[in-house]
């Protein structure tokens, strides 16, 4: 059985802790992630900004490095939903196309993997501390990644959790959104910033690395020191202190 | 005319509304509260996913034979007596009107809330020719004396607070009125009846037509669209060719989705059905009728598989007050008659210069609340990408945006030269990370570090740390739970037999 771990461009490169936290995580039930080097970028980037022919040429990397894998686990919603434009980038090329419809099959996000693969909702974690959840758009409104998170929060020892007001609005990242319409996306992660703090948390949780990446950027910029974790290492921590 | 209409770019547009205080608030306060009076209505009807995907399935069946339900709407609606007129642009259907406010030497129109009037500029074409135009609704009447424009689909004045509304309503009256919503209210009541009493024309838009009876059906809260069509002798509907559904039957859903969706509500006030002029045996009722069916860039859509599904709207605004991009920057940003994410989509659309069109498409960070909020499930957000894509293949990217994807796409397609990039990464930062950070405020860095502070890249990627990661959790001597591994089999077992790809 391979099961390979699709690490996405920021976690490789900016938060290589999440991918630390989830082999480790994964280890502890038997599964022993592999990494193909040849994977680099989803694509996502270009293919939003409409550049589908760029979308493509790095699309067919994470395509050829994974084409052995028979299970894929991911730490971002956004990175695995890119996977489903994968047919519709390469509908005109059959080998890849066909290679799309099985790299879609196979591939989970974190959390999925956890609670519908493995089976797995209480890791035995503990983590006395006051923490809130932004649910990322795209892994929770089109991948449907909604109850998954919670329940694995719901298991952890001593944590008290808070929801966040309005948690299903978008923080305001959007990819190159972020920097083309750089007020607007200021607006919106000025406005997610002030309703975590509404909730006096001490810790901000989420599953996609781009989303907290502009939350904490906008925390750190207001010197706000609420700290911000992918679920992947509250519950790697949360098991080292059990 | 407003200070927000459409010159400029989206972002200059964009830049005067996050500077305005009210309207930011305003918008926010309505918005906020439509939607969720809209979610609740939503959770209490019980079954509301499925009677979304019978919404999508009526406007998708009707628009794939839009031909045959608009000629038998045609033919239904003739028969009842009524004069139906086809514009194929939209210069054509202001033509078509004006011709019959003349024939009447009509000197006053009364208007109900149309969208499609606001899109032909109806009002100062009929201004133009001496006939006054009068707007009923009370939103439509605030912003018709404002001389602004709609920024929104069904609140027009949504930008406006109450003592905004009290001091044009104020100038009206030539007194001081309260800023109190039953004293403007029943202001503009009194001042209005006058107006319907004395109007030679009431002029409607038209939320659906039915096309087995030839009839036409307004939604309203206010009874303003019940006068319109009472009072005057002559009426003139106008309506986009797409608002066309079958039967009575499928009205019962349409009227199940469209006002929850708007407003929350689980009907509208009234809800008029209207088939033919007056008969003899009617109490009241225009003498004449008339319908103008708009295309006006309509059937562009016809026929597009990435982009048909936008005739399927019924307007009734659910994306725009899910939009967090329209809560910010509210509708005047977008530039068009339409604004929010269908006004994105469907403004390019209509003008068939998805192309040229501004770069409204790229002020949406695609998080998909639009599509969500839809009543009938249209993929505005995957229609914003199509937008971009049509806009690079026609040549029309952004020069730096370009060699930035085309480099994108030579360092992202090859793993080689995406890992010496990162190297050089980690060793440029130096130069400018301060404290575990980085708040320089250049290049694309600038528009970021305005808002956050950006992070520094690992001392040691991923890939860079896997082998010693590797190496430690290879012994953990953990093995796999042999119930787990059975289920894992089994999903490989599903997936070659062609099921199994369903998962989340
Ligand atoms: S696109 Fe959907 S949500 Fe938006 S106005 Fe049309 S029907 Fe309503």
């Amino acid at each position: 059985m391979k099961v390979s771990l699709f690490i996405t461009c920021l976690s490789d490169v900016i938060y290589p802790r999440v991918g630390e936290a989830m082999v480790r995580l994964l280890a502890r039930y038997g599964v022993k992630l592999e990494f193909p080097r040849a994977q680099t970028c989803c694509g996502q980037p270009a293919y939003n900004s409409g550049y589908w022919d760029e979308a493509r040429k790095t699309a067919r990397t994470i395509l050829d490095a994974f084409d052995e894998s028979d299970f894929v686990v991911s730490p971002s919603g956004s990175c695995t939903y890119m996977i489903h434009h994968y047919p519709e980038l390469f509908k005109d090329e059959p080998v890849y196309l066909e290679k799309s419809n099985r790299l879609q099959e196979k591939t989970y996000e974190f959390t999925q993997f956890l609670v519908q693969v493995l089976d797995v909702k209480d890791l035995g974690a503990k983590f006395p501390r006051k923490v809130t959840y932004h649910p990322s758009c795209h892994g929770s409104r089109l991948l449907g990644v909604k109850d998954e998170p919670l329940e694995l929060l719901q298991h952890v020892e001593g944590l008290e959790f808070v929801p966040l007001p309005f948690a299903q609005d978008c923080c305001g990242f959007g990819g190159t959104f972020a920097v083309k319409m750089a007020d607007i996306s200021g607006a919106m992660v000025t406005e997610k910033v002030d309703h975590i703090l509404e909730t006096e948390a001490e810790v901000l949780v989420g599953l996609d690395m781009a989303c907290l990446m502009n939350i904490a950027g906008n925390l750190r910029f207001r010197n706000e020191p609420v700290r911000v974790m992918h679920l992947a290492e509250l519950l790697y921590e949360g098991v080292k202190e059990a | 005319m407003s200070a927000y209409k459409t010159k400029g770019s989206v972002k200059e547009r964009a830049e005067l509304a996050l500077n305005d205080d009210f309207l930011r608030k305003a918008v926010k306060f309505t918005t906020e509260r439509l939607r969720i009076g809209k979610m609740n209505a939503a959770e209490q009807h019980g079954n509301w996913e499925e009677w979304r995907e019978r919404g999508r399935q009526i406007r998708l069946h009707t628009i794939a034979h839009l031909d045959y339900y608009l000629n038998l709407f045609v033919e239904n609606a003739r028969a009842n007596g009524v004069h139906v007129h086809f514009a194929p642009t939209g210069a054509e259907a202001v033509r078509i009107a004006l011709a019959v406010a003349q024939s009447k030497a009509a000197k006053t129109v009364v208007k109900s809330k149309s969208m499609v009037t606001e899109e032909l500029h109806l009002n100062h074409a009929l201004q133009d020719i001496g006939v006054e135009a009068i707007e009923t609704d009370l939103g439509e009447y605030i912003i018709q004396l404002a001389g602004e424009t709609p920024s929104h689909i069904i609140i027009p004045a949504i930008h406006k607070n109450r003592y905004q509304i009290a001091e044009l309503l104020s100038k009206e009256a030539g007194e001081a009125l309260e800023a109190d919503t039953t004293i403007l209210a029943g202001f503009v009541r009194k001042k209005l009846r006058e107006k319907f009493l004395e109007a030679d024309i009431g002029m409607t838009g038209c939320n659906f037509a039915i096309a087995e009876t030839g009839s036409m059906v307004l939604f309203e809260n206010e009874g303003n669209a019940r006068m319109v069509t009472t009072v005057p002798k002559t009426q003139i509907t106008l309506m986009g060719m797409e608002r066309i559904i079958p039967s009575w039957t499928d009205l019962e859903v349409m009227a199940t989705l469209l006002p929850r969706s708007a407003t929350g509500q689980k009907l509208t006030v009234y809800m008029s059905g209207i088939t033919g002029p007056r008969r003899t045996e009617d109490a009241d009722g225009p003498e004449e009728m008339h319908i103008i069916i708009v295309d006006n860039g309509r059937s562009n859509q016809l026929g597009d598989p990435e982009f048909q599904e936008l005739l399927n709207c019924i307007r009734c605004g659910a994306c725009l007050n899910a939009c967090p991009v329209y809560r910010h920057i509210g509708g005047h940003a977008y530039g068009g008659t339409y604004s929010g994410p269908i006004g994105a989509v469907l403004t390019p659309a209509l003008q068939k210069n998805v192309a040229e069109w501004d770069d409204i498409a790229n002020a949406s960070s695609l998080c998909g609340a639009c599509y969500e909020a839809c009543p009938v499930k249209i993929p505005l957000h995957d229609m914003l990408v199509y937008l971009r894509r049509r806009k690079v293949e026609a040549g029309h990217g952004k020069a730096l945006e370009t060699i930035g994807m085309r480099g994108f796409g030579t360092v992202a397609g090859q793993p080689g030269i995406m890992g010496a990039a990162v190297k050089l990464g980690q060793l440029g930062q130096r130069l400018v990370v301060r404290d575990g950070g980085i708040r320089l405020k250049v290049g694309p860095l600038k528009g970021w570090n305005k808002y956050r502070v950006a992070p520094t890249l690992a001392k040691r990627s991923f890939r860079q740390q896997w082998e010693a990661l590797k190496r430690e959790t290879a012994n953990t001597g953990q093995t796999m739970d042999p119930v787990v591994k059975a289920r894992m089999e089994a999903i490989l077992k599903e997936r070659a037999k062609g099921g199994g790809g369903r998962h989340g």
